[in-house]
């Protein structure tokens, strides 16, 4: 027996180990690194800097800190109402199941104990899944097409609890009608993982915009920022779509694969979870047997069926019926504001994304394929209030003015000073930097009804439990306008899908706490870190002062002559970094 | 280390320096290979087997790392799809020292028909309990029994797990040779043991027993641990040939496990029993 023999068994297994694929992320903890980081070169360039200029690089990189921060939510703002939007159907019928919530719950309190001779011939014909997804919208069918789409879960048997007729039969999308109001913005990191889905192929067959320069400025016309899409060397910066035509892509994606899913169109009423952790074993171990305790959680559906599943996903919205039943508390909080969603036509044709913040809200106005856009405007209850209810004419007025000349001047393309100053970092100067200001396109009619949302907050103490986690919004709810909702329940779906497979892969019970806490542990940061942002940005929003005001505007400028900046911004926006900063 | 100091003594002289060891004279004497007091020991904390939080924690933490390597080195040796979700289908494994079914539960989810032995009598009823809580580990069988008396009612399996067990056991060698008894001709063994070195009496007992107390205190003897090139040689005189191994390394800011080529501390091997070597000396 050689030594030496032992170190090449020792190489040989662990490049073995690591040659398969699977399992890779037990053997390496390599960070992956993200396509198209250019920005790490870029600053290198910024800090060798002669010293005459140190100074300067100095008071900018705090400024930088700033409108980093700053110019991430104003980016991040001009997506969609889609977490409130997405899920809306879902969110329906969680609120109607909350208004007949008392009766069924303490039906099953009150009768389980007198049932229990039934309930055990009852338990042989209960089925048993291996996942059960509360809620069928964007992202609990993300989630099925995620799952459908790995060859290590894809053999895995799924129960949909929705009631939404939707997802009983396809939808026909007819394209002569004009865009739903509801819409979501897709950012290149969701579409990528729709894409390895195979869902994405869908939604290009209906209608969808992708757009690649966006153009943010603000009411003091102080400053504005325009973003290209070849700053970062993309095709576009992102894809608007409507709700239906993304649930509808999902849905087809997943009846198209032959992914085992039964859809109970139906309500959840109660669960219960069975924990098997040996206290409690220990305690029903004398009176029943294992067996007839079920296995993993049981549900009870408002049909009076109920289904057992080692692990049951909530993913049925903001107002989840799954957390409240789990008894996990939120934090939040509700801004005194509602949104205005609606479809617009113009004359021309429109490919931009804009955004302009006005002394009352921030008012996007988002490409929707041909001559139509789509307006989000967020201001007080009252007057949404209001503009809801006056006429056509007089709401298209208000539009135009909100977009164009209303409360303040157009921006100058070039504030004198400023830009010979920021030219220092124009070395590797992007593209937009040389595009000046555009006005957006006149409205000239209204395609759609006029929809007015209320905006809140709210994050989940916990994402998962033993059995059982959150999804999606029902994890969290953004501030609604952010379009990065959706996105981040896309997110928060594709994570868990990898965590599952990676569970099966090593023959792990999926409900097992542990693996869960990793899918926990991984999203809360992100999903924290953009929900800061974002209220961070509806605060700075709010204030109209004169110094803060200029800050703004310097903050605008910044984020527009600022190459490495603006990358960052955009990175970020587009879901490719986890944190708004240089790394 | 260890492995440079040993390349410049032939093996001969390694014998030499072991074989106090090999021939069971640094273990009490008794008939079976298990230690008394170990089995005390942890038929005291059984019932905390499935807490994640409790006295097994540590194991639980790296429960996923070792069957990365026991699926990966499994399915190579048996020439299995390692991309399939059951990969282990159709091989029959003993899991020895199953305590409350940790590793036979993953195993049986992977495919394989696993029976699971433990000495101690409460291990067994807990696993038991917890594993007919799934349908898919349901099918585990679970004995009170040791390896001495599986190889008296000759049973054979295409794979035998001993994993975190050998430093338990009294006499390592007579263990190793149950072991190979127990495997089939062309079989897999897989042992997995903490090292005696430094090292490991600095992690693996001051700090995880004494500092981090994520082990009850007196879990290991550093005495009873035995180094790669031991493990090697025993297993090589029972009748089989480590083909396969590797280090467990800890990430404490992560608080997880990864696989390494570091086997200073924790380690994992698989052997396979050669085809002519009927092992009974």
């Amino acid at each position: 027996m050689n030594a030496c023999f032992l170190t090449l068994v020792i190489k040989k297994t662990v490049s073995n180990v690591c040659a398969l694929k699977i399992p890779r992320k037990y053997f390496c903890n390599e960070s992956v690194k993200v396509a198209g980081s250019t920005v790490g070169d870029v600053s290198n360039e910024t800090s060798t800097l002669p010293d005459s200029e140190s100074l300067l690089v100095v008071s900018f990189q705090a400024l930088d800190r700033l409108t980093e921060l700053y110019m991430s939510l104003t980016f991040l703002i001009i997506g969609h109402l889609s977490s409130q939007a997405g899920l809306n159907n879902t969110e329906l019928a969680t609120i109607s199941v909350a208004n007949h919530k008392e009766t069924p719950m303490l039906d099953n309190l009150l009768l389980l104990p007198q049932e229990h001779g039934k309930n055990q011939v009852i338990n042989k014909t209960i089925p048993q899944y291996d996942i059960a997804i509360v809620g069928g919208g964007l992202v609990g069918m993300a989630l099925a097409c995620f799952l459908a789409s790995m060859p290590m879960t894809k053999q895995l048997n799924v129960a949909i609890i929705d009631s939404n007729p939707a997802l009983g039969s396809s939808l026909h999308i007819k394209k002569k009608n004009p865009p739903d109001p509801r819409v979501s913005t897709v950012t290149p990191a969701s579409i990528s993982f729709l894409q390895d889905a195979g869902a994405w192929k869908y939604v290009e067959q209906n209608r969808h915009a992708y757009f690649n320069i966006m153009q943010v400025w603000d009411y003091t016309g102080l400053g504005y920022a325009r973003y290209n899409a070849r700053d970062v060397n993309k095709d576009f910066l992102g894809c608007v779509a409507e709700n239906k035509v993304l649930h509808n892509a999902l849905l087809s994606c997943v009846k198209d694969s032959d992914f085992k899913t039964t859809i109970y169109p139906t309500k959840l009423s109660s669960m219960t979870v069975n924990s098997s952790s040996l206290s409690t074993v220990k305690e029903t171990a004398s009176k029943e047997l294992p067996s007839a305790q079920g296995h993993g959680a049981k549900l009870q559906l408002s049909d009076g069926s109920s289904i057992y599943a080692k692990l049951v996903v909530g993913a049925d919205g903001g107002k989840s019926h799954v957390r409240e039943l789990m008894g996990i508390k939120t934090i939040g909080w509700n801004y005194s504001q509602n949104a205005i969603i609606c479809t617009v036509e113009h004359t021309s044709e429109n490919a931009c994304a804009w955004q302009r913040f006005l002394p009352t809200g921030p008012i996007a106005l988002l490409p929707m394929s041909g001559k139509f856009s789509n307006i989000v405007w967020t201001m007080s209850p009252a007057e949404s209030n209001n503009r809801k209810s006056i006429t056509e004419e007089e709401f298209l007025e208000d539009v135009n003015y909100a977009l164009d000349y209303g409360y303040g001047p157009h921006p100058s393309s070039s504030l004198s000073g400023t830009r010979d100053m920021l030219s220092l970092f124009k070395m590797d100067a992007t593209i937009s930097t040389s595009e000046f200001f555009e006005i957006p396109p006149k409205v000239t009619r209204l395609a759609s009804e006029r929809m007015v949302f209320p905006l809140s907050l709210r994050h989940a103490n916990s994402y998962a439990s033993k059995r059982v986690v959150l999804i999606g919004d029902a994890a969290h709810t953004v501030h609604p306008l952010a379009g990065q909702g959706v996105n981040l329940g896309f997110g928060d779906a594709y994570y868990l899908s990898r965590i599952i497979s990676e569970g099966i892969t090593l023959g792990t019970d999926i409900g097992e706490i542990n693996l869960l806490k990793k899918y926990e542990k991984e999203r809360k940061a992100a999903n924290i870190m953009m929900m800061a942002i974002l209220d961070g940005f509806q605060k700075a929003c709010s204030i109209d002062f004169g110094p803060f005001n200029l800050l703004r505007a310097a903050a605008f400028h910044g984020a527009n002559y600022i190459s490495p900046l603006k990358r960052s911004i955009i990175s970020y926006a587009s879901g490719e970094h986890k944190l708004p900063i240089f790394l | 280390m260890a492995c440079k100091h040993l390349g410049k003594v032939n093996d001969k002289s390694i014998e030499r320096i072991l074989h106090p060891l090999l021939s069971g004279r640094f273990f009490s004497k008794q008939p079976s290979s298990l230690k008394d007091n170990e089995l005390a020991k942890f038929a005291a904390i059984s019932d905390t087997w499935w807490d994640s939080e409790g006295p097994f924690k540590p194991l639980h933490a790296m429960n996923p790392t070792r069957l990365a390597f026991i699926r990966s080195a499994l399915c190579r040796h048996f020439r299995k799809d390692p991309y399939s979700a059951k990969p282990l289908e159709g091989l029959k494994i003993v899991d020895v020292g199953c305590g409350g079914g940790i590793l036979s539960e993953p195993l049986a989810r992977l495919g394989a028909t696993v029976t699971g032995v433990d000495a101690v009598e409460k291990n067994i009823k807990i696993a038991q309990l917890h594993a007919g809580l799934d349908p898919a580990t349901s099918t585990i069988e679970f004995c009170c029994t040791t390896a001495e008396k599986l190889v008296e009612e000759g049973r054979k399996f295409d794979a035998v797990m001993a994993l975190e067990i050998i430093e338990h056991v009294a006499d390592p060698m007579e263990f190793c040779k149950s072991l190979a008894a127990l495997t089939v001709p062309d079989g897999a063994t897989v042992i997995s043991t903490i090292n005696r070195s430094m090292r490991a009496y600095a992690t693996a007992i001051v700090a995880a027993e004494y500092i981090l107390n994520w082990l009850p205190k007196g879990t290991h003897q550093w005495s009873s641990f035995l180094t790669p090139e031991e493990l090697v040689l025993i297993l090589q005189r029972a009748g089989i040939n480590v083909e396969e191994m590797a280090g467990f390394e800890y990430d404490p800011v992560k608080g997880r496990w990864y696989l390494s080529d570091d086997i200073s501390v924790n380690f994992i091997a698989l052997g396979t029993k050669s085809r002519n070597t009927e092992c009974d000396t």
